[in-house]
């Protein structure tokens, strides 16, 4: 069981979510939702970065190869939501099982490169692959989805609560991943991958489920994005957006769920608001990314855990 | 089969290389079901690389490992777990940002099918829960299961050590120097703990404190530099003039023989 102080803050911050809309422009409408569909992709990158340690540079991938679904059979087959979201979800998951296959075998930063080289292949198809995906010149003009609602997800205001049960669907799925005997056995891999083994743990088949759930939640967040955007091209899924959702996970606090979509919603934010005044939204970025691995190395719910705690943060440490 | 049990293990010409230095050289080791071993010899010898090709977290250049009268040569790690394999490491090997509790339920589920179940939480299986308290009472941890295992004492998490071997219920228990860095006062404590453990279960020891191996077990395998040399009752290994020279010094060994 929660904690009652933990439930009452969450409460409240589900209830600003849900009264908050009338109240906001539609500027900030349009970033609140973009955080939410963000905070999925985020969440779902922390299940394999912050709960298993292993850190993907290519997560963007999921996100592209979700949106790229909409896209493609929105404005050429007139596909419907549901059709979009199983094709959407069904890619991802398969296009992660066979980038785990070749990731999983390696660790570390090795991980890490290969994860990075997969997500340009997407990129490299995204960019190349012309006849199906129109290149750099992307696909316009995907409609919103029409679920038979009385509300059209056309406007903000119904898109916005449809991105909200979007979100709260996928944490409530990662929610009971994380906290059932198999995501602590992720937690385990990443303490002591030797003792894992050792004590009967099939190490890679715990990774690999976990890698193909988490592409497969990334092609979720994909699926809302092509819907929001109206829009799909090669930008969604080159090594920036990875890199944003990894800084995401590390801003708002590794293997905690609600921190990374916390911090993907202070980068949509920084990034919306930054970049009306200054062209160098990467520096703010990289800054952002460096004052988080020195000052708060466990992210804001990690700093805000130890501040609740009375204990100093502790030291820049590496991880062992 | 034979109508003899199976042996608990064997090793038959088994050999390690690391580049050109043969860290283990042509080891034979038969141990009986039931049997408590020590493995002794000074450092460098290949104790803990024997450990390690018999746990499959190294796969041997030469030779055959069997299990229960099981080819495992080939096994993975987890895979000999499941025939009944627990090891425990020299240098603490824990999940030490976890709570002992935690720590012992992953060695409790390891090597049951809910470790793959993810529909549900982990606290909807009391059996689990059940299990691993009863660990951490035989080893005597009990009270301290809300602790983050990086915040027990030394001692503590030579106990926990042990707690996660005996988690799975292992029928062959591979100790890697139990008492490693232990006060003389929490050494004895181990040593007691060891001693009470179900006669059943075969039990290898490394151990560089010499009466705390002779203590716990009856059999001698003497390892150097990656042979073995000698192997037997204890009695008569201690008597080994080899054995005496390499532990003892040439010195008290060419007194003895003269």
């Amino acid at each position: 069981m929660l904690p009652r102080h933990r439930v009452i803050g969450l409460g409240i911050m589900l209830l600003l979510l849900l009264v908050a809309p009338p109240f906001l422009s539609s500027f900030l409408l349009t970033l609140l939702t973009q955080a939410l569909i963000y905070g999925i992709l985020a969440m779902s990158l922390d299940l394999i970065l912050g709960y298993t340690g292993l850190a993907s540079l290519g997560h963007a991938a999921y996100l592209g190869l979700g949106a790229y679904s909409v896209g493609v059979l929105t404005t050429r087959h007139g596909a419907n939501f549901w059709v979009t979201l199983a094709v959407g979800l069904l890619l991802a998951a398969v296009v992660a099982a066979v980038f785990g296959l070749v990731a999983l075998r390696a660790t570390g930063v090795y991980f890490l490169m290969i994860t990075l080289a997969l997500g340009m292949v997407i990129w490299g198809l995204a960019h190349r692959w012309v006849s199906m995906t129109q290149g750099d010149i992307g696909i316009s003009g995907v409609p919103r989805p029409d679920l038979g609602l009385p509300w059209s997800l056309a406007k903000g205001i119904p898109f916005y609560y449809f991105s909200l049960a979007g979100f709260l669907l996928a944490l409530w799925v990662l929610w009971v991943v994380v906290r059932s005997p198999f995501g602590q056995s992720l937690v385990g891999i990443r303490e002591s991958e030797s003792r894992m083994r050792t004590l009967g743990y099939h190490v890679w088949l715990h990774k690999y489920i976990g890698f193909i759930i988490a592409g497969t939640v990334g092609g979720f967040s994909g699926v809302l994005w092509g819907y929001y955007n109206g829009f799909v091209s090669p930008a969604d899924v080159e090594l920036a957006t990875s890199v944003e959702i990894l800084l995401m996970v590390a801003l708002g606090g590794r293997a905690t769920l609600l921190g990374p979509a916390l911090g993907a919603g202070v980068i949509v934010l920084l990034k919306n608001l930054v970049s009306v005044y200054t062209h160098r939204w990467l520096l703010i970025l990289g800054a952002v990314y460096i004052g988080t691995i020195v000052y708060a190395p466990e992210g804001i719910v990690g700093a805000v855990r130890q501040f609740a705690k009375g204990v100093k943060p502790e030291p820049l440490r590496s991880k062992a | 089969m034979s109508d003899a049990p199976a042996l608990a293990l064997s090793l038959s010409g088994v050999s390690k290389a690391f580049g050109g230095l043969r860290a283990l050289d042509g080891v034979d080791v038969q141990v009986r079901p039931g049997e408590r071993r020590a493995i002794i010899g000074p450092n460098g010898a290949g104790k803990t690389t024997l450990f390690s090709l018999i746990s499959g977290e190294q796969p041997p250049t030469e030779g055959r490992i069997t299990l229960f009268g099981r080819d495992v040569t080939r096994f993975p790690p987890h895979r000999r777990a499941a025939l009944g394999l627990a090891r425990t490491y020299q240098i603490t090997n824990l999940f030490p940002r976890l709570t002992v509790l935690e720590n012992c339920l992953l060695a409790v589920q390891a090597l049951g099918p809910t470790k793959l179940h993810l529909h549900r939480a982990l606290s909807r299986y009391p059996a689990l829960f059940e299990r691993a308290r009863s660990a951490l009472d035989s080893v005597g941890l009990n009270g301290k299961e809300g602790e983050t295992v990086r915040n027990l004492s030394h001692g503590e998490q030579r106990q926990l050590e042990i707690a996660l071997a005996l988690a799975g219920v292992p029928k062959l228990l591979l100790l890697d120097e139990p008492t490693a860095g232990l006060s003389p006062a929490e050494s004895h404590l181990m040593t007691a703990l060891l001693k009470k453990l179900d006669p059943a279960i075969t039990i290898l020891v490394i151990e560089h404190d010499m009466d705390v191996a002779f203590e716990l077990t009856n059999r001698v395998t003497v390892l150097h530099f990656g042979k073995v040399i000698a192997d037997g009752l204890g009695e008569e290994v201690k008597a080994n003039p080899l054995v005496q020279e390499i532990y003892l010094g040439t010195e008290y060994a060419g007194d003895a023989g003269r």
